[in-house]
């Protein structure tokens, strides 16, 4: 999902830019005849249908299939149940051991400020997260596929210790 | 005696208060660059800073930015508004008054009460620093933010009242009656009175919004068993705060309108395609704000969605309007390119491209994997550091310099380097936030470093190049003249 973020915003951007440059390179050239902006706008207004057709197929696409496992909505019941509190600086998990290919049901929340709980596997790829705020539960659900150790960092700043605020998921292989 | 329907009159004390906007602003947002750069420095361990100084610096940098943004953002709204409506420069100068109330309470919170509770007071995070900073300090802070909130709030309503007097009503100001009337549209309406209208509106309930939830972080901080709801105060925090940032783009954007025609001799009008993007900006706007608590799934599913559909719209009128009529203005039109129209056009750009990111991010399948990760920091520094910045510098240097501008090497050389170096910085962000690296860590782990190097590398060359654009502004304001 990353990957794809990264190339399809590197590529609209690069169309923005291509367009800036073509217009502002033929800038300075005058045209001999009355300049007519009506063909420019003409070609809006198709650009605007597509637009709005680009997203509502964009929206139907990545929402029809709810992107939160299990909220808002009727959800199998997990395998495993891991209550994670957030208190500065540290979180508090009442298990930090589950096998691969469980449905893990994280119970996200907070006794002090907000926190961000994010599930990374390795230093350089998020998995899933979810807030954890006080008063308030947010049930965040990961299959995990690939066995390892997985870090959980604070995403949401907290204080001093922020940066330090992890913990660890262990994945086993299923037997 | 001047009408109150009438523009306002060009006086000593209006050109003063414009210069003081002006070099306020220059200064202001260069010690911010500074900061923000050595925060980064510090990520990147090339300064070794200890991590409470780097979260202080990191607060300074987000208040700061965010303040001297509105301001500046405020002084170009000013600027032309003006010559449309009476506004008063007494207001106009109390805004800068009670905002610099405000700073040195901020600068007072943070440098001696060590407060760093980052620009968002994300509540209940003033109330417990963990004994890092106190109470006192977080209320500094906090009070220094309702400062700067009534000055701004006294701006904007002395606007409304402007426009209430010349207009008849926010709805004409807005162009909503010609919008959804059958008659021809009467275009002299000004770009400007329709953008301000918006922006009056929108800040006028974000500050509004933005006072309550400050006045109930100061009762929670001084009366700790008075608690409020922690996704309430959320909600209210980023109403307000997404609001009042995006505002100051808004406002800078008039610069666009009116100025670019003055170079390319086609006026910009308003229309109806004009008329309802500013309408629906108005309300999308306000709305959107949810895609910030797209991880918040105690938030209802109808909020989420809407912020993801009002994410993708929001984009429609900044690249289908404001943008594309730019363009079309200046195509082929025989211009003449000088330091000024580069930075107001390379602004447009930074402003249509930073979009891009943003709705990216404000979809909820991307943002379950990248919300708080340096991508939204690429994403705002995009149309921050290379949209609103060279929108504003681009409109104060034409307002100094209109009648005998020459363009030297320096000034071309510091346009480059700091596009470049500027966009190099803000494509290493979103990068970063590709490879999930987070944001607002002051200590980076070492897979991480790279891109805090690269980034303050560029951001080192991004501070130069502005200080010469600054510097070169700074020269010239003497010669500003209010009707340029």
């Amino acid at each position: 999902m990353q990957t794809a973020a990264w190339m399809w915003s590197l590529m609209f951007m690069a169309v923005i830019a291509a367009v800036f440059l073509w217009v502002v390179a033929g800038a300075s050239t005058k045209v001999t005849d009355k300049a007519d902006p009506a063909p420019a706008y003409r070609w809006r207004n198709r650009l605007f249908w597509a637009v709005i057709a680009a997203g509502m197929v964009l929206t139907f696409g990545t929402l029809w299939d709810w992107p939160i496992a299990g909220h808002a909505a009727a959800a199998p019941k997990p395998d495993v149940v891991i209550r994670a509190v957030g208190q500065q600086w540290r979180w508090q998990l009442d298990r930090d051991t589950v096998k691969v290919g469980e449905l893990v049901e994280f119970e996200v929340t907070a006794s002090d400020v907000n926190h961000g709980f994010a599930i990374y596997h390795g230093k350089n790829r998020i998995v899933a997260q979810a807030q954890a705020m006080p008063g308030y539960v947010n049930k965040l659900r990961v299959r995990f596929t690939e066995p390892g150790d997985y870090e959980i960092l604070c995403l949401e700043y907290c204080g001093l210790a922020h940066h330090g605020m992890r913990s660890v998921i262990k994945v086993r292989a299923g037997s | 005696m001047q009408s109150s329907t009438m523009p306002s009159t060009d006086t000593p004390a209006a050109k003063l208060a414009f210069q003081l906007y002006a070099a306020i602003g220059v200064a202001v947002f260069l010690l911010m660059m500074v900061a923000g750069a050595a925060f980064r420095a510090a990520q990147a361990v090339w300064v070794p800073l200890p991590a409470n100084f780097g979260y202080e610096l990191m607060t300074l940098h987000g208040a700061g930015m965010v303040g001297v943004s509105g301001l500046a953002g405020a002084a170009v709204m000013w600027y032309f508004l003006r010559r449309y409506v009476a506004l008063s420069t007494g207001m106009f100068l109390a805004m800068l008054g009670l905002s610099l109330v405000g700073v040195v309470m901020i600068l007072a919170a943070i440098g001696i009460g060590r407060y760093a509770g980052a620009w968002t007071f994300l509540y209940p995070l003033p109330a417990k620093s963990m004994g890092v900073w106190g109470t006192h300090a977080a209320a500094a802070y906090v009070g220094g933010l309702v400062f700067i909130g009534v000055g701004f709030l006294l701006f904007y309503l002395d606007c409304a009242l402007a426009i209430l007097r010349r207009y008849g009503s926010l709805v004409k100001a807005l162009g909503l009656d010609q919008l959804f009337g059958s008659r021809p549209l009467d275009t002299s309406l000004p770009p400007t009175v329709v953008a301000s209208t918006m922006v009056v509106i929108i800040q006028v309930l974000g500050i509004l919004a933005g006072a309550v939830v400050l006045v109930m972080t100061l009762v929670n901080l001084y009366v700790p068993s008075v608690a409020f709801d922690a996704l309430l105060m959320k909600n209210l925090i980023f109403f307000f705060g997404h609001v009042f940032i995006n505002a100051t783009i808004y406002m800078a954007v008039i610069g666009v309108y009116e100025i670019i025609p003055r170079y390319t001799g086609r006026p910009w009008t308003i229309s109806r395609p004009f008329l309802a993007s500013w309408a629906a900006v108005t309300l999308i706007v306000m709305a959107v704000y949810p895609h910030h608590l797209l991880m918040d799934y105690a938030m209802p599913k109808w909020a989420l969605v809407t912020g993801q559909v009002l994410s993708y719209l929001s984009g429609i009128p900044i690249l289908l309007v404001t943008a594309y009529g730019a363009l079309v203005n200046i195509h082929r039109s025989g211009l003449r390119w000088d330091l000024p129209l580069r930075l107001l056009m390379f602004g447009l750009f930074g402003w249509a491209a930073g979009v891009i990111p943003a709705i990216v991010d404000g979809m909820l399948r991307v943002n379950l994997v990248m919300h708080n990760t340096q991508w939204v920091p690429g994403h705002f520094h995009f149309y921050l550091l290379l949209g609103l910045v060279p929108l504003l510098l681009g409109t104060l240097l034409y307002a100094c310099t209109r009648s005998d501008w020459t363009e030297s090497a320096l000034d071309r050389a510091s346009f480059w380097i700091y596009g470049i170096a500027g966009a190099v910085f803000c494509f290493v962000f979103l990068a970063a936030g590709w490879q999930s690296v987070p944001r607002r860590f002051a200590v980076h782990d070492s897979a991480w470093l790279g891109f805090a190097q690269i980034g303050s590398l560029a951001a080192t060359l991004a501070v130069l190049a502005a200080l010469v654009l600054g510097v070169r502004l700074l020269a010239r304001l003497p010669r500003v003249s209010l009707t340029a």
